[in-house]
């Protein structure tokens, strides 16, 4: 996929910031999000040893992972759970519509799974003639729109409700111009409703995954999830390796951090503990690795791996709230998204990275405290190693590295500069300079430092 | 094969041994002698769910009388409701033939009053699309039954062997359009919890 070119985060950003109203919704609904966080999280006098020890749990998750997924799949098993490996996206594609394919189903619903938004499974399925429905409500308007999801826990958090209410009324047959949110969701009950009853497969994301027991967590707020898997004869769960836990008891740490920091609810609506098939249906895990493995072994990187997929991160980040989700060009948006996607493609995801303003809010907010902004920056600085760096920035930072390295270069661009400034400031007033962009360029000084003081070592003589 | 090329992969590149936390401060760290029917009716009711203190089940009976017309399907995993469908009756029936419940009625042994979320597993719901199906849900709880946080409701739950079982703390909801909450997205759009007093 890496040889189609995809324009960079700021391309796509600008194309977000045509609309100045939406964004500033965006900006203060998020923000919003973030403000219902931090008043869940000041209740908890216990808050930040809950952060610390979630990510305590999880890096001795890191360190014995082999050893875990052993022991869950052995136990999964027990239970009798069949457990399938995907080593890539393509495998996990294929198990999942082998599965189908077998018991002669051609559509599936699906609740929301963000693993399989990196896999594009839904794309592939498209592709063999099988008919998903996402049934999460965001993923559904999103789905229906053609688009992929913005944020991973509010997937369209960047459309207003006049544009979901058109979206119904062509797809759904809600009334023209009805935008009122209750009535859209009433609209999208009964359609999905209908799609629970009749569908015989149903797939599902997996939230966490506990070795001791082999049973696996899945949180939503709908019951969505619940729905379909306990309606179909088969569920399948795919799961990335980094989703387990060691034991059960760490589930009272983690949904206690999960959905306050996700939505500034307490706990979502339905956690739901999915230990052995329903009588007369079958349960199956996916187990994907696609690259995770290897991120495993980058030593600066590996701890991105502990992401509970709160979304926190995004609802803080200045870049995110005011960049929308989809400039980031992939499945996972926003600073955590920025620390993952090089690890799958460092060439076309260099520029992510550096849509970030490093001021660390990110890392400040997350509930297993991943030094987010910390990898953004050590990101940049492998990118540009490796040769991947945006190409006007290569150029920019070969002169400035040119003009530093010689005095006398230095003192000549200084003076042309001031020159340019003072005399013709159009010449960098203008679109054609990306700094200038939302900036007033400043007023030049006079003269350097260097001559202000060379000036006066004279006159004190 | 995939398992062993994964395996493997994350063998050599995990790292030295890091060693599990101390979970013990934080399951002792909220006193237990706190008013918990008072929390747990605040945060339930924060979150959209109809809290009721009672002392019998004909109490329940009587508020339920009121809220529901006779003659809906209502479906009860407490035998001794006795008026209506018991739930272990039903058993053989096919899950999709309980799309048009009305209400179900299910007991819960642990709730918990940080968050409002009753576990629930499946011997008690009977048939586990029962409480997400039904387009009402009520559940019946003792209130020695309510434990501080979810610390104390993993160590109760201990190694306990269900073959599902789910925290359920509200009505379905949404605010996936522009972040207005609305209740009853897929799932029941109510809960009433009543508190056996």
């Amino acid at each position: 996929m890496s040889n189609v070119a995809t324009k960079s985060h700021s391309e796509l950003a600008s194309v977000f910031n045509q609309d100045e109203p939406r964004v500033d919704w965006h900006d203060e609904t998020l923000w919003w999000v973030r403000q219902k966080r931090d008043i869940q999280a000041h209740k908890l006098p216990e808050w930040e040893l809950l952060r610390e020890t979630a990510s305590q749990i999880k890096n001795n998750v890191l360190s014995n992972l082999s050893e875990y997924l052993e022991q869950f799949e052995a136990n999964a098993i027990s239970n009798g759970i069949i457990v399938h490996w995907a080593a890539n996206a393509e495998e996990h594609n294929k198990i999942v519509h082998r599965l189908l394919q077998e018991r002669g189903i051609n559509r599936m619903v699906k609740s929301k799974s963000m693993l399989t938004e990196e896999c594009h499974l839904n794309e592939y399925l498209k592709e063999q003639g099988i008919d998903v429905i996402d049934s999460d409500l965001g993923e559904r308007i999103v789905q229906l729109a053609g688009e992929p999801p913005s944020h991973i826990v509010l997937p369209c958090i960047h459309k207003k409700k006049e544009e979901i209410g058109d979206i119904f009324h062509e797809h759904l047959g809600s009334a023209k111009g009805e935008s009122d949110p209750k009535i859209l969701t009433e609209t999208a009950r009964q359609h999905l409703r209908e799609v629970f009853l009749t569908r015989r497969a149903a797939l599902t994301g997996v939230n966490f995954a506990i070795a001791e027991t082999g049973e696996f967590v899945i949180c939503t707020n709908e019951g969505n999830a619940d729905m379909g898997a306990h309606l179909a004869e088969i569920h399948i769960a795919s799961m990335g390796i980094e989703k387990i836990i060691p034991e059960r008891k760490h589930l009272g740490v983690f949904l206690r951090l999960l959905t306050r920091s996700a939505t500034g609810q307490p706990i979502t609506t339905y956690s739901s503990h999915f230990k052995k098939p329903q009588q007369g249906t079958e349960i199956h895990i996916v187990i994907v690795d696609n690259g995770r493995s290897i991120q495993l072994g980058r030593e600066d990187f590996r701890n991105s791996l502990k992401c509970i997929r709160c979304g926190a991160c995004m609802n803080t980040c200045p870049v995110y709230r005011k960049s929308g989700g989809h400039s980031y060009h992939t499945a996972v948006a926003g600073p955590i998204g920025s620390i993952l996607a090089p690890n799958l493609d460092m060439k076309k995801y260099a520029d992510l990275p550096f849509a970030s303003t490093l001021c660390g809010s990110c890392s400040n907010v997350c509930p297993v405290k991943i030094d987010i902004h910390d990898q953004l920056y050590k990101w940049r600085q492998v990118i540009v190693k490796e040769g991947y760096s945006p190409k006007a920035k290569t150029m920019a930072m070969k002169a400035m590295a040119f003009t530093l390295s010689s005095p006398a270069l230095y003192r000549s661009g200084g003076k042309v500069g001031r020159l340019v400034f003072k005399y013709a400031p159009f010449a960098v007033n203008n679109r054609l300079n990306p700094w200038y962009k939302h900036r007033e360029m400043p007023k030049a000084p006079e003269e350097s430092f260097g001559e202000w003081y060379s000036k006066r070592k004279e006159e004190k003589k | 094969m995939s398992r062993e090329k994964i395996l493997a992969a994350v063998k050599k590149n995990q790292f030295t041994h890091a060693p599990l936390p101390d979970l013990e401060i934080l399951s002792t760290l909220t006193a237990t002698g706190d008013d918990l029917v008072q929390q747990y009716t605040s945060v339930a009711s924060a979150g959209g769910s109809f809290v009721y203190e009672v002392k019998d089940l004909e109490a329940i009976k009587t508020i339920l009388h009121k809220e529901f017309k006779p003659g809906v399907k209502i479906i009860s995993g407490i035998q001794e409701l006795g008026e209506y469908t018991y739930a272990g009756n039903v058993l053989e029936e096919s899950s999709h033939s309980f799309a048009d419940a009305e209400l179900t009625i299910l007991q819960s042994n642990l709730g918990v009053a940080e968050n409002g979320a009753l576990w629930l597993t499946e011997s008690q719901m009977n048939i586990r699309v029962l409480p997400f199906i039904s387009q009402h849900l009520a559940v019946v709880i003792s209130k020695d039954a309510l434990v501080p946080t979810m610390a104390q409701a993993y160590a109760q739950i201990g190694n306990a062997d269900y073959s599902y079982g789910a925290f359920i703390s509200g009505p379905s909801k949404t605010a996936d359009i522009e972040q207005s909450l609305v209740i009853g997205a897929h799932g029941p759009r109510s809960l009433s919890v009543f508190i056996l007093v």
